[in-house]
């Protein structure tokens, strides 16, 4: 399965490029609406980019009001990112989307790295959200976690159905000539091709922890990137940066990755799940 | 309608200090005069936006500045070479003007080629930050030429239509002499098409991408 990253497309702009995913994932909403960081909002470095868009978001009364019936119109299926400042934020979100039915799936943004953060671990904050819905949850983690596969194994005991991994990493740029961060908000996430090993390590060491399904991510730009990310644990993908330099890239990553495991004589994505851990079971205490 | 197509590099012109560069233009329409494309700078993660300077028969021309890494990078191409292009992005200029007037400083001039033609050749008051910056001015007819210190704002005349580009400065003194000017805005991009929310600037005081807003933007 090949999905968007949160944040890294609009569907109401751009629908041709959302109905050549298997899911749409929605920029992360949270309960009131948020304008967002003040500009300059991202910076290019040399192997990926910063972002600081502070989750700029109408708003749950404005996703669910506006903007869902109209991403449901586009017949792609739907997950929604919710995030928030405190468990009872993701509480509340996971109970207005339960009962809608456009919704397939919801990702728990817990590592936004341009807000602050709720005061509760991850796990707490899943075990907040569970009881209010029965659609899949997927937590999304930053891999600058101190002990990933632990706070893996939390999120899953609080009741997570599988993990987006991974979110952006906090990164720095400066301006060549004044010295100043060159983003308005000074941090960013830095996203792109330099994530990616650390993406599949986190992918990596989550499924040996976990054995949940896991949406890789983090500087997948070919279908190779793909193959990368199931071997190391990923039952699906996500394309983020990439999208934002090629538009074309979910067809030609799911064309470049049914090429790369014909070659291997795998007959669907699923066989190469895994396969970097060898005969090792996938779930070691 | 927009398109992504991996178009090859016809030509690199020096104009001045600026690049002239010019593509074979594939399949991809011109659009309208204002509009955008995503030019994919070599070796860099990130494309650039570019006004499109002009639409010969099967070519699309943009007038550049090398000032950062990927405009030195898109600088340096040369003929032969192939680079994706996508567009055209973004809302262009409103064309249905009576009395045009284009006002434009330095590589803000980027636009005006087409524009021009577009309108007919209307009068336009270009400004430069020296004589070798000045030499783009000969892209566009009918121009009236000024070199820093003397300013556009000093020239603009009374009773025209202004469709302007160029730094924020100016852009912001032009909408105080010509409160119905179109202006076209720049702003850093990831992606030109929605997707990043990269490119946010302030819009009758809410932050809107300008990327689908604009970059052409009533100035009242």
């Amino acid at each position: 399965m090949i999905v968007n990253a949160s944040g890294c497309l609009d569907a109401l702009e751009a629908p041709e490029v959302a109905r050549a995913l298997d899911v749409f994932v929605t920029k992360t909403v949270t309960p009131l609406p948020r304008e967002g960081n003040r500009p300059v909002r991202i910076a290019e470095t040399e192997a990926g980019m910063l972002n600081s868009i502070g989750l700029e978001n109408p708003g749950i009364d404005g996703l669910l009001n506006d903007k869902l019936p109209r991403l449901a119109e586009i017949g792609v299926p739907l997950w929604v990112s919710v995030g928030g400042f405190a468990a009872a934020d993701y509480a509340q979100l996971c109970t207005a989307l339960d009962d809608r039915p456009e919704v397939t799936g919801i990702e728990l943004n817990l590592s936004c790295p341009n807000v602050e953060e709720a005061p509760e671990s991850a796990a707490e904050l899943v075990a907040a959200a569970r009881p209010q819905t029965e659609k899949p949850l997927y937590a999304k983690l930053s891999p600058a976690a101190t002990d990933l596969p632990e706070t893996a194994r939390a999120v899953q005991a609080a009741g997570a159905d599988g993990l987006s991994l991974v979110n952006t990493i906090r990164g720095l740029a400066l301006d060549d000539q004044t010295l100043q961060p060159r983003l308005g908000h000074e941090l960013g996430g830095y996203s792109g091709p330099a994530l990616k090993p650390i993406a599949l390590a986190a992918v990596y060491q989550c499924y040996r922890a976990t054995g949940l399904p896991i949406v890789g991510m983090g500087g997948i730009a070919t279908g190779r990137d793909a193959l990368e990310f199931l071997a190391a644990g990923a039952s699906s993908i996500a394309l983020g940066t990439v999208l934002f330099s090629d538009p074309d890239a979910p067809g030609r990553v799911r064309r470049e990755l049914a090429h790369e495991l014909e070659e291997r004589g795998l007959s669907a994505a699923e066989d190469a799940t895994g396969l970097a851990h060898g005969s090792r079971p996938a779930t070691v205490a | 309608m927009r398109r992504r197509e991996r178009l090859s590099v016809v030509a690199n012109d020096p104009v001045g200090p600026y690049s002239l560069i010019r593509v074979e233009r594939g399949g991809l329409e011109p659009g309208i005069p204002g509009q955008f494309f995503m030019l994919e700078a070599p070796a860099r993660p990130l494309p650039r936006p570019m006004s499109l300077c002009l639409a010969p028969p099967g070519e699309l021309s943009f007038l550049l500045e090398a000032i950062g890494p990927g405009t030195q990078a898109l600088a340096a191409v040369e003929p032969g070479d192939e680079l994706h292009v996508f567009g055209p992005l973004g809302n262009g200029y409103r064309l249905d003007v009576e009395k045009p007037l284009l006002v434009g400083g330095g590589i803000g001039v980027a636009p005006f080629p087409y524009l021009s033609e577009q309108l007919g050749n209307p009068p336009a008051v270009l400004g430069f930050r020296s004589d070798w910056h000045a030499e783009a001015a000969a892209l566009v007819p009918n121009a009236e030429v000024v070199v820093e210190p003397t300013l556009v704002t000093e020239r603009l005349r009374p009773g025209h239509d202004v469709l302007a580009c160029g730094p924020e400065p100016m852009l912001e003194a032009v909408r105080e002499l010509a409160p119905d000017a179109q202006l076209a805005w720049e702003a850093p991009m990831a992606c030109g098409y929605g997707a990043c929310y990269g490119c946010s600037v302030e819009i009758d005081g809410v932050l809107q991408r300008l990327c689908v807003a604009g970059p052409v933007l009533e100035a009242a």
